[in-house]
């Protein structure tokens, strides 16, 4: 088997790599994981079931993942518009547009949430006309939305950008030279190739909004059953010892991030397939 | 002959060993690390004070000590000493978060608060409210707290030891206000008044929470909302962070407001008995605790805004700045934090109970 595979590799030095990178996951990945698997068999199934059914947990849970799905969403749309606008046209400053994609990546997510609640605060600069049409940005699950919009920006952008780059824009001229709409040039000739890379940005940006803790406890007011997420229902175990209570939550958010990265997974290997 | 030779250089290379190590021992003992495991606002306090205790301790002993200060949330750092973090002292913001230390890690006695004087805390201080200058709503005691027109800014109990203080100290408000004499609480014949005062205490606390728009996971947070982002009329706060940030932020911003009755907040200290053990710095960790009693640890507390134990110590104009009010403690009035914390913070406890949705 391993022979077989050897086979396939051009390059030296199969075996050693994969080991490393086996230790390497095992290291940084899986051991601790399991721990959090581990540390939750201290509860019983019924105090297992009771931790996560509380209408608590329930309320935080559905605004976690509600409010990180739109933030997917919001960043599909403009993610997308961004890495096209940066990759098809030329204009003064587009390099320095184009690192500022990245500043969400390098900033401390405790200075994102500060920053952002400093502007949408009912006195910051955008959040005081927000409060005079009435609209309550920070302190609501709108500036969760912010927040966690702002953190997930990068993953869409950096991963539909090289796409587009190969994508020959002579594909589309002979669409339009065929007849196509502009709309159905870009639904029928750009949007299956861009399908998978879209789909992957928009995975990685929710599963990264799941578990945004430190720009989210600053601008979402923490409100318990309103603008509590479960990060934060996590560390509130944490500050009152109950270590296994807070593992039950971590192994659920681990387990739904796992399920829906599956499924996005699935979902791009069919694109792929009907695309091809 | 040959044996003996050997033998004879054998002596000889212990006797150098033996001479090296007794020259170098003085050396090395000139030089002495403690580590102090401590929450938010000591930083500015213990500052002062390490630098006060290195001083002493070097004109006593010759030895030089370099004390090493880490401060957070209290239940983060008590976490942190849980989990490995060689801490010789903490100097916590409750007994509980000291208490957990001392059942999960068995470093220290579980009567580790009896070893010292005043259960062992040192300074203490109380919960008290800062208003925005002018007291634009006229704050003056808990009853305004319940008003539909307040908006208060709090840490959340659950997250923050020091909102814990918040949080009970309204309770006892309220109990008080109710049953005039807090010793009833221990007086079965008045059991059915004490329930009843007890349930209107709870519905108290549950509108003040009413009215709070945001509930930051720490004080220093909270202190930022009230602050930077003008939330909220009236912050609930320890008397020494009001004092702090008044000081910091300009007294022509804010003003102190001390309510007709709060809690004693005692912060306590203790020795990490294994870990001190382990360092070999009993001695110097027990002389720094015990310095905290003394003149200068007094001063130095007033000094910063904790109300000492031993205010005799202090310079009267910081004694002067602490208003006097009736001040209950957590054993009096709710038995004891074990007690509190499970009746009412932990998961499921009244606090969070505040927050179900009303059917």
């Amino acid at each position: 088997m391993s022979l077989r595979l050897r086979q396939h590799s051009v390059l030296p030095g199969f075996g050693l790599t994969l080991g490393i990178t086996l230790l390497y996951l095992a290291l940084i990945v899986l051991i601790p994981l399991s721990g959090v698997a581990i540390k939750t068999f201290e509860l019983t199934w019924q105090d297992f079931v009771a931790n996560l059914t509380s209408p608590r947990v329930i309320a935080s849970f559905r605004i976690t993942f509600v409010v990180a799905g739109l933030a997917a969403l919001i960043n599909a749309i403009f993610g997308l518009t961004t890495a096209w606008v940066l990759e098809r046209y030329a204009f003064p400053g587009k390099r320095i547009i184009d690192a500022f994609v990245d500043l969400p990546f390098a900033l401390p997510t405790a200075v994102a949430g500060i920053a952002l609640t400093a502007i949408y605060a009912p006195n910051g600069l955008i959040g005081k006309h927000l409060d005079a049409i009435g609209i309550k940005a920070a302190y609501s699950p709108l500036g969760i939305l912010i927040a966690l919009t702002f953190i997930g920006l990068p993953f869409v952008v950096r991963t539909v950008q090289p796409v587009i780059a190969d994508l020959d824009a002579e594909i589309e001229e002979a669409a339009a030279s065929l007849g196509a709409t502009r709309f159905h040039t870009f639904r029928r000739v750009l949007l299956p190739a861009l399908w998978p890379a879209l789909l992957t940005g928009v995975a990685l940006s929710f599963a990264r909004a799941l578990g945004e803790y430190g720009s989210v406890v600053f601008i979402s007011g923490n409100m318990p059953m309103k603008t509590e997420i479960v990060p934060l229902l996590i560390v509130t175990k944490l500050e009152q010892y109950d270590y296994a209570g807070a593992t039950a939550l971590a192994l659920v958010m681990l387990g739904a991030s796992f399920i829906l990265l599956l499924v996005i997974n699935v979902l791009q290997w069919w694109a792929r397939q009907r695309h091809a | 002959m040959n044996l003996s030779l050997t033998s004879f250089a054998r002596r000889v290379t212990l006797l150098v060993l033996a001479l090296a190590l007794g020259l170098s021992a003085p050396a090395a003992a000139q030089r002495a690390t403690l580590l102090n495991v401590s929450y938010d606002p000591t930083r500015e306090f213990y500052r002062d004070f390490n630098a006060a205790f290195s001083a002493v301790w070097k004109e006593k002993t010759g030895v030089t000590v370099d004390i090493k200060q880490s401060h957070g949330g209290a239940a983060k750092q008590a976490r942190s000493v849980i989990d490995g973090l060689e801490a010789d002292v903490v100097t916590l913001a409750l007994a509980y978060d000291i208490d957990e230390i001392a059942a999960r890690t068995k470093l220290m006695p579980a009567d580790w608060q009896s070893r010292l004087p005043h259960n062992s805390s040192p300074y203490t201080s109380t919960i008290v409210f800062l208003v925005r200058k002018g007291n634009p709503k006229a704050i003056r005691d808990w009853d305004d707290l319940v008003r539909p027109d307040v908006q208060i800014i709090t840490p959340n109990p659950k997250t923050s030891g020091g909102a814990r203080w918040n949080y009970l100290a309204a309770w006892a408000y309220s109990l008080k206000k109710d049953l005039g004499d807090l010793s009833k609480l221990n007086d079965p014949a008045a059991k059915a008044e004490v329930d009843a005062a007890q349930a209107r205490a709870r519905d108290f606390v549950t509108r003040i929470f009413r009215n709070v728009p945001v509930l930051d996971s720490g004080a220093r947070g909270s202190t930022t909302t009230f602050v930077q982002r003008g939330i909220g009329d009236v912050f609930i706060s320890w008397e020494n962070e009001a004092f702090l940030a008044i000081e910091e932020l300009g007294p022509d911003k804010f003003e102190l407001v001390v309510p007709s009755l709060s809690i004693l907040a005692e912060p306590p200290v203790t020795l990490i008995d294994g870990n001190a053990r382990k360092h070999g710095t009993v001695e110097i960790a027990q002389a720094y605790l015990e310095y905290l009693y003394s003149p200068t640890g007094q001063r130095l507390a007033a000094k910063h805004f904790y109300r000492p134990v031993s205010p005799e110590h202090a310079d009267p104009e910081d004694i002067e700045r602490f208003v006097k009010t009736e001040l209950v403690t957590i054993e009096q009035v709710f038995g004891g934090w074990q007690k509190a914390q499970a009746d009412h913070f932990n998961d499921g406890g009244l606090f969070d109970q505040i927050y179900v949705p009303s059917r």
